[in-house]
């Protein structure tokens, strides 16, 4: 028996819940959001991931009406969302700034967009409870935003943004502020939320493992343009550039030129005089075109000897070890110069490790653990 | 704490005098028996008992209140709602003039304001009286709540508004349940700020002023004119009396709040 999956993104006859069609925003001359098409489905766990200023928030503020678009449309339920006001969407956002009001206690904050709704007294008590509770602020409901600190501030921020249980739910940074063990309590509290009301997400997180955790699909931005949507298996195992490559998680580069030498399989030229890669990848490249091979560190292996049946093995001398407790990560030095960072479980008590700092090693690998890149 | 030098000893000292020794002088002789306001005769509290017998200064001193109360709380709210729209209206067009203009009234010499004001109200008609000076005060108070409040505004957190409008008010609603109660003691400080500015008006109140309405210091300052009689130093003395317990409540109120505040904080924390 196989589980229904969830990939509406891949199913023709599904309408996305929110559209972005060629959307451009300019400040001035200056361009945040670049041409920008995407369709985001019901339910979805949508991260967007992407460096400080690519314009993250802004796509955020766009959706909740706070900025329009310089060019293009955004459709939500199939509805131009233009001439719609902040305060008739149906979507709530958590401010990066968190933005609480400084006059108002925890509770009042929480309860405002009830009260604003014209819900009952019992109502709304119930509610504001709720979320005090799911957000571990019970204790602090008569305090105001000053007398609390940081992340209980951003706790609040959250709380209060999920309190209308709106359709749509754009969180902007939700949990940085927190310590790792509540960040992951409530990353599984919002996958929770989600399930049981079917809201969408839109997240934008910094922390790569959050996004990878929590979102059905992942967005790499930069500059304005979204460079790969996929889900974050996808992302991580195939990127589409080394851009994305390298923004998400750690990875070696290694540049050269392909040339084809079986159906998908490439011969990859990578130093004058040293043996070529071997890469199978499904796209194409042409005789003699520059291609990167990206290759995860936890793909290489690492051993003492030569491996008899390994695709791919160099040799190189150990520069440094990056001790993390369950793994470490060997830095090898090749005798080009080149680094290449390989991954290995610690098995064994470190004082017991089979290498140490300048040993020769060998690093192999095979066809199909990295990707071919055009750039 | 720094035991301070003898200089700032004696540079505190004179200044405090300068400031000072005209009015103490001044209550001082609100007490004087005699006619005479520089020959002291004796204690006696009987230009006080005089004043309150002079209709004259009675009625002025209630338009004088009339006036200050309501051009101060007209010249509030606009003079708010036009710092609002300066600050948050985003560009439209002759917005710099617009706000050039909201200034302007600061640096005009008073008499220019007041004799303009005279000419307007001559030229559509309108009688003088407590009407045209509650009209007069407001225009050149607002200028001065609007200043307030707009420096107040700049360094308001325009995401407030918008986590307001998120959800679920209308632009009207924000303002008056985030943006108002935020920015209050910028608009209290322009209401006290536009009340006094009015209750000491002599420039632009005799320019508007007609027969029918006289304020104190209008009244105080032609009395002086015919020379400075011991009743005008007990109305001094009155007047003096009246701001210093303002100043004295206002402190206490902050002061109070500020322990409350304090004590709410303690209550949280002890929970
Ligand atoms: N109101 C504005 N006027 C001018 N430029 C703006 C404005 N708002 C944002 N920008 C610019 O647009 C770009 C994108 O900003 P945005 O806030 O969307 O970045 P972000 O991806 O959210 O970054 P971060 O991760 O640091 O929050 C930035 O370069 C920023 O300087
Ligand atoms: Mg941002």
């Amino acid at each position: 028996m196989t589980l229904p999956v969830f990939e509406p993104w891949n199913d023709p006859e599904a309408k996305p819940l929110i559209e972005f069609q060629n959307v451009t925003k300019r400040f001035g001359d200056f361009t945040a959001i670049d041409d920008l098409t995407i369709g985001i489905y019901e339910r979805e766990f949508f991260a967007l991931l992407g460096p400080s200023g690519c314009g993250k928030t802004t796509l955020m503020r766009m959706l909740a009406g706070f900025e329009t678009p310089t060019e293009g449309k955004i459709f939500l339920s199939g509805q131009d969302m233009a001439p719609v006001p902040p305060n008739k969407r149906a979507v709530n956002m958590m401010f990066q700034s968190y933005a609480l009001f400084p006059h108002l206690s925890i509770w009042d904050n929480i309860a405002f967009g009830l009260k604003r709704e014209g819900q009952s007294k019992g109502e709304i008590e119930t509610r504001v409870s709720d979320m005090l509770r799911l957000t571990r602020l019970e204790k602090f409901a008569r305090r105001k935003p000053h007398q609390i600190s940081g992340g209980q501030r951003q706790r609040v921020a959250l709380a209060r943004s999920l309190a209308k249980a709106p359709k749509l739910l754009l969180l902007d940074e939700p949990l940085g502020a927190l310590d790792k063990k509540l960040r992951q309590d409530t990353q599984f509290e919002l996958m929770d939320i989600q399930e049981k009301t079917g809201t969408t997400f839109v997240i934008v997180t910094h922390d790569q493992e959050e996004a990878m955790t929590v979102a059905s699909r992942v967005a790499v931005m930069d500059n304005g343009k979204i460079i790969q949507v996929a889900t974050p298996a996808d992302i991580y195992e195939a990127p589409n550039s080394t851009y994305v490559a390298d923004f998400i998680g750690d990875v070696n580069l290694i540049e050269g030129t392909a040339t084809p030498t079986d159906e998908d399989t490439y011969a990859l030229h990578w130093r004058e005089g040293a043996e070529p890669l071997t890469v199978k990848t499904a796209t194409t490249f042409s005789d003699g075109q520059t291609a990167h091979l990206a290759i995860r560190p936890e793909k290489v292996t690492i051993s003492a000897e030569r491996p008899e049946d390994a695709d791919n093995a160099v040799q190189g001398k150990i520069l440094d070890i990056a001790y993390l407790g369950n793994i470490s990560t060997y830095h090898v030095e090749l005798p080009s110069g080149a680094v290449i960072k390989a991954q290995a479980a610690n098995t064994r008590r470190i004082a017991r490790r089979s290498y140490t700092w300048e040993d020769t090693v060998w690093l192999s690998w095979t066809a199909t653990a990295g990707v071919l890149l055009a750039d | 704490m720094n035991r301070m030098s003898w200089f700032n000893t004696v540079s505190l000292s004179l200044g405090f005098a300068f400031l000072y020794i005209p009015m103490i002088i001044l209550v001082i002789f609100s007490f004087n028996e005699s006619k005479l306001v520089t020959v002291w005769a004796g204690f006696s509290t009987k230009w006080y008992g005089e004043l309150m017998q002079n209709e004259a200064f009675l009625n002025a001193a209630w338009v004088t209140i009339k006036v200050a109360v309501f051009s101060s709380t007209i010249a509030t709210v606009l003079g708010t709602m036009a710092a609002y729209v300066l600050v948050r209206g985003g560009r439209f067009f002759g917005r710099t003039l617009f706000s050039g203009m909201i200034y302007a009234p600061l640096v005009m010499p008073e008499v220019i304001t007041g004799l303009s004001l005279l000419l307007l109200f001559i030229g559509i008609g309108l009688d003088r009286g407590v009407f045209t000076i509650v009209l007069a005060h407001t225009t050149f108070a607002m200028c001065y709540v609007s200043v307030v409040v707009s420096s107040r505004l700049v360094t308001f957190d325009k995401s407030l508004e918008e986590a307001a409008l998120d959800l679920g008010c209308s632009p009207a609603e924000a303002f008056r349940l985030v943006t108002l109660p935020i920015i209050a003691p910028a608009v209290i400080s322009g209401w006290l700020l536009a009340f006094t500015l009015s209750l000491d008006d002599l420039v632009i109140a005799s320019f508007t002023s007609g027969p029918a309405a006289t304020t104190l210091p209008i009244k105080i300052f032609s009395a002086v004119r015919l020379g400075v009689s011991p009743e005008i130093n007990a109305l001094s003395t009155i007047m003096i009396a009246i701001v210093t317990v303002g100043v004295i409540t206002a402190s206490l109120v902050t002061k109070h709040q500020m322990v409350r505040q304090k004590r709410d904080e303690q209550a949280a924390a002890r929970t």
